[in-house]
């Protein structure tokens, strides 16, 4: 009984990291989708903040509704036992593949 | 950002003719081309563009709302509309639930933070659910700008 009681608290792991929009068009809706598949894949819950809000990162409706423009900070954050893979994972797509769009200029 | 700043009150069509996805832009498309908000002549190039970027991903994001937009080069002001439609649309959305809400919405090539600015505003709007029921309930064009219109002053709506 003791056992199970731990297991609640097993491996909370908390990650967080500020990454930047790097894409020309900014976070549209069609990379707002590819950033919430693959915040889906995760079981970790996993907030994404701007200056103002904090939204769920895996509603496809809240991300749209950060509507970060190109330049823009934001800071993903995720708790669960896959936190730290959530966040690379996350992170590699806004800022090494930009949402596979062209960067500015 | 205000929904009266783009949105095309004229041309809402707060009755749907169309029963699927192609014929509600379509039918959205052309009420915007009446109320003189289209270059003339470019209608069919946009419906084509939207259908085309629809079959990429839907832009049906589920709790019976669908967005479908374009950024189109003739376009010099973004422009939305508003169709609504009570026996509800196959959108392909995400949720695979009937759309009964649909905001079209054009915008230039060259600005895409008002896009998103746009959008910001939209999607703030439909997460809420008492909106997102006021709106579908909407039954006259008249009712859409007044909701709307509610909206854009009071952010509790």
């Amino acid at each position: 009984m003791e056992k199970q009681a731990g297991e609640d608290t097993l491996e909370k792991v908390v990650c967080e990291k500020e990454v930047e929009i790097k894409n020309a068009d900014g976070l549209h809706m069609r990379p707002a989708m590819q950033f919430v598949d693959i915040a889906n894949r995760f079981d970790s819950d996993i907030t994404v903040s701007n200056a103002e809000t904090t939204v769920d990162g895996k509603s496809i409706m809240q991300i749209s509704m950060l509507a970060a423009t190109c330049g823009t900070k934001l800071k993903i954050r995720a708790e669960g036992s896959d936190a730290q893979q959530a966040v690379n994972a996350l992170s590699e797509l806004v800022e090494q593949r930009h949402f596979d769009e062209p960067l500015p200029g | 950002m205000k929904f009266a700043d783009f949105i095309c009150f004229e041309a809402t069509v707060a009755q749907l003719k169309a029963t699927n996805r192609d014929d509600a832009i379509k039918e959205l498309i052309l009420s915007l081309e009446k109320a003189g908000k289209l270059k003339k002549g470019a209608s069919k190039d946009i419906i084509k563009a939207i259908i085309k970027r629809e079959n990429e991903a839907s832009t049906g994001m589920g709790k019976g709302v669908a967005i479908p937009h374009v950024k189109y080069k003739s376009v010099k002001e973004l422009v939305g509309v508003v169709g609504l439609s009570s026996a509800g649309i196959d959108f392909f959305a995400l949720d695979k639930q009937p759309v009964h809400s649909v905001i079209l919405m054009i915008s230039p090539e060259n600005d895409p933070d008002k896009h998103l600015i746009t959008m910001e505003h939209i999607f703030k709007n439909l997460q809420r659910e008492m909106f997102r029921k006021f709106l579908r309930q909407c039954s006259r064009p008249e009712h859409v700008q007044d909701l709307l219109n509610e909206a854009d002053e009071d952010s509790s709506l």
